[in-house]
């Protein structure tokens, strides 16, 4: 017995039971969570619901075939289960009037009460029981163990961890054509990379996956674990190896934080597990940096901001245009904004930026301020003059629609425009238009 | 001339499709389509909404199951010479979501080359890098390609394709809801395919431009309504044959025709 052997088993049972149930939990979920990103890409998650229950008369047919619980067999019936759901639900779809979610819904519904009444007519031959294929008997794995290295290795993280082999395995070999055919099959096709076999072997790999782990951790588990890291990782990531990563990530959290808050609780371990992948999912909808709420209210405030700033710059140099003192009482720019805050903060900013300065309550351009608010009102009358020569526009119509324009108008884009319209010295009202440091 | 030639060698025609007939649920969306292509040409498919054009090139690339017919690539059938063919698929038919960055896409031409397995290296991506920067995207080659304008979309696509290093081009609708740079960068790329011999067939959408685009076109309505030089091909008589009346008597043959045979 190693070191490690030793110390291990003197660590205190309910530790070493609960180090295990994870392992299995994380195990099982990171294989599906790999998986499960190839069918959040595709748009076909359901079909790892499907294949889940439609595996049950493969599972059945193959304890009748040999009547034992030997694993291969019922591996090898569920997987011939899987792949016929995922052929049948193409097979009724390209036949024209079965839309692609009632195909599958009718596939895995009939195979699945094909299996409940297998197991009914054949009680007397089969120990199998319905609801366990759902729940999972996670709680129940440490109490079947292999010695492995003076180890007692619940023989549950044996299958898993073969199961996330294969499928490192598998990814890590058709890294390429898994990726194509997820983004453009018929190009894939052409180019003599069948999109049907490699979806094919994708099916095949989700049905094993389900296969291992059902028994373990339910399929409930194994249904969750196939969708939500995926999407999850989806919302927080725009490179495939990322989401992968995060996917498998979320998968491990889920693991842990399922486990404990089971122990809390006193719960399905299993259960929780799912609920924690839910719960990250929840979060990363609300706090994803690009596509979560949180980020996207941040966003739109800081783009709402700089409007406001650029507003009151441009409000400001078009009151010196008219030959008057390029400044103003606070009260009167924050008529423009007419929220409070929103005043404050853009004033605030245009200070911090020296862009303005701020005397006896009088808010007044500085030179660089002037040349910022110059930059706003060029990029303002161009489109301007783009919209009345380019687009037959009214002039007196084109100064509204100007007005959004010139705050998301690239200074790249606006030379173009320069350049396009021969580089106009007024806008269609007349009024000068100003560019610094160029020919004018 | 040796018949394992699977180059242009002049003796055979880039494409040449006989007797092509495709069913979708039975109903004959394309009848007995005979058709060659010239080497060296732009060429223009031209037909009205549902006359199945992009059918015609998903049938030749066996993307659709054909129902009767052949078709033949610089002599030999699309399978053995699937190197040769580069693929513009129309724009809406994948996901701009999907987590990749616009070199990403067009390493993807090269993976017909690199077969099974085998991971593109260090020449494919910089030959991917070339061709974005041909297509005017090499400062793009790194940002997720939902950040992209459809035009410039439709380059990463063309950029793709150039990826493929390809004798003879399919392109689907490459000029649908571009800006007008990306369609000027389009046609001096399909004269640039066209200086180097390379053959190219376009379905296009736009009847006005067809002459100034195309050497060669194919009008098809269900069949090949007229094929040749653009200026012999494209005339009145014909688009009234391709867009107008007597094709519905088609349309309306083929629908008793899959009532009967359901």
């Amino acid at each position: 017995m190693s070191a490690f052997a030793a110390w291990w088993n003197s660590l205190p049972i309910g530790l070493t039971d609960a180090l295990w149930t994870i392992a299995v939990g994380a195990t099982a979920s990171v294989g599906c969570a790999l998986l499960g990103c190839y069918l959040v890409l595709r748009r076909l998650s359901l079909l790892g619901d499907a294949i889940s229950h439609a595996i049950l008369p493969g599972l059945v047919l193959g304890l009748l075939w040999t009547g034992t619980r030997n694993p291969l067999p019922m591996l090898l019936g569920a997987m011939a289960m899987g792949m016929a759901t995922a052929f049948l639900t193409e097979l009724f779809e390209r036949m024209g009037r079965v839309p692609a979610d009632s195909s599958m819904g009718v596939v895995f519904t009939s195979l699945f009460a094909a299996g409940v009444i297998l197991i009914n007519l054949f009680a007397s031959q089969i120990d199998m029981d319905p609801g366990c294929v759902l729940y999972g008997l996670i709680e129940f794995v440490v109490f079947d163990t292999v010695e492995l290295g003076g180890l007692p290795v619940p023989r549950a993280l044996l299958t898993m961890s073969g199961m996330l082999a294969l499928v490192l395995v598998f990814i890590a070999l058709l890294w390429k054509e898994l990726k194509l055919c997820s983004f453009d099959p018929a190009l894939a096709s052409a180019m003599g990379l069948s999109a049907g076999l490699v979806h094919y072997l994708l099916m095949a790999m989700v049905a094993t996956a389900t296969v291992a782990s059902f028994e373990a951790v339910g399929s409930i588990l194994v249904i969750a674990m196939l969708i939500v890291p995926g999407a999850t990782a989806h919302l927080l990531t725009d490179r495939l190896g990322w989401m992968m990563a995060l996917a498998a990530a979320v998968a491990l959290i889920s693991a842990v934080a399922g486990y404990l808050g089971a122990h809390v609780w006193n719960t399905s371990v299993a259960g929780m597990m799912a609920v924690a992948a839910g719960v990250q999912f929840a979060l990363a909808a609300l706090l994803a940096p690009r596509y979560g709420v949180l980020g996207r209210m941040l966003h739109n405030l800081s783009v709402g901001l700089r409007i406001a700033r650029e507003d009151m710059l441009t409000l400001l140099w078009r009151r010196g245009e008219r030959g008057r003192e390029p400044a103003l009482a606070g009260g009167a720019i924050r008529e423009l904004t007419g929220d409070g805050i929103v005043f404050r903060l853009a004033l605030g900013g245009l200070r911090r930026r020296g862009l303005v300065r701020v005397d006896d309550g009088q808010v007044a351009l500085t030179a660089n301020g002037a040349r910022a608010a110059e930059e706003i009102i060029h990029a303002h009358r161009l489109w301007e003059v783009y919209m009345a020569d380019e687009l037959e526009r009214r002039p007196e119509a084109v100064h509204e629609a100007a007005h959004p324009m010139e705050h998301f108008l690239p200074p790249e884009l606006a030379r173009q425009i320069d350049e396009h319209l021969n580089h106009p010295r007024t806008d269609p009202h007349g009024s000068r238009i100003p560019r610094q440091g160029r020919i004018g | 001339m040796k018949a394992t030639a699977d180059k242009a060698t002049g003796a055979e025609p880039p494409l040449r499709v006989r007797d092509l007939t495709v069913a979708y649920h039975r109903k004959p969306v394309l009848w007995d389509v005979e058709l060659t292509a010239p080497e060296g040409k732009l060429i223009g498919i031209i037909g009205p909404n549902g006359a199945g054009k992009s059918t015609l090139i998903k049938a030749v690339l066996g993307l659709v199951p054909r129902a009767s017919g052949e078709v033949l690539v610089y002599g030999k059938p699309y399978e053995a010479n699937r190197r040769l063919v580069g693929y513009v698929p129309q724009r809406g038919s994948v996901d701009w979501d999907f987590p990749v960055d616009a070199l990403d896409v067009v390493l993807m031409g090269r993976y017909g080359r690199l077969g099974w397995i085998r991971r593109p290296g260090r020449a494919d991506r910089q030959a991917a890098m070339n061709c974005l920067e041909k297509v005017g995207m090499a400062a793009y080659a790194h940002r997720q390609i939902s950040q992209l304008s459809g035009g410039q979309q439709q380059r990463v696509f063309l950029a793709r394709a150039l990826a493929q290093e390809a004798q003879l081009y399919f392109m689907d609708e490459p000029f649908a809801g571009v800006d007008a740079a990306t369609e000027k960068a389009i046609v001096a790329l399909l004269h640039e395919l066209k200086a180097s011999g390379r053959t190219c067939l376009i379905v296009h959408h736009d009847l006005q431009t067809v002459s100034e685009y195309f050497d060669h076109a194919i009008l098809l309505n269900m069949r090949v309504v007229a094929q040749g030089p653009t200026a012999e091909v494209v005339t009145r008589d014909n688009l009234h044959k391709t867009y107008g009346g007597r094709l519905t008597l088609l349309e309306e043959a083929a629908t008793e025709m899959a009532r009967a045979r359901r």
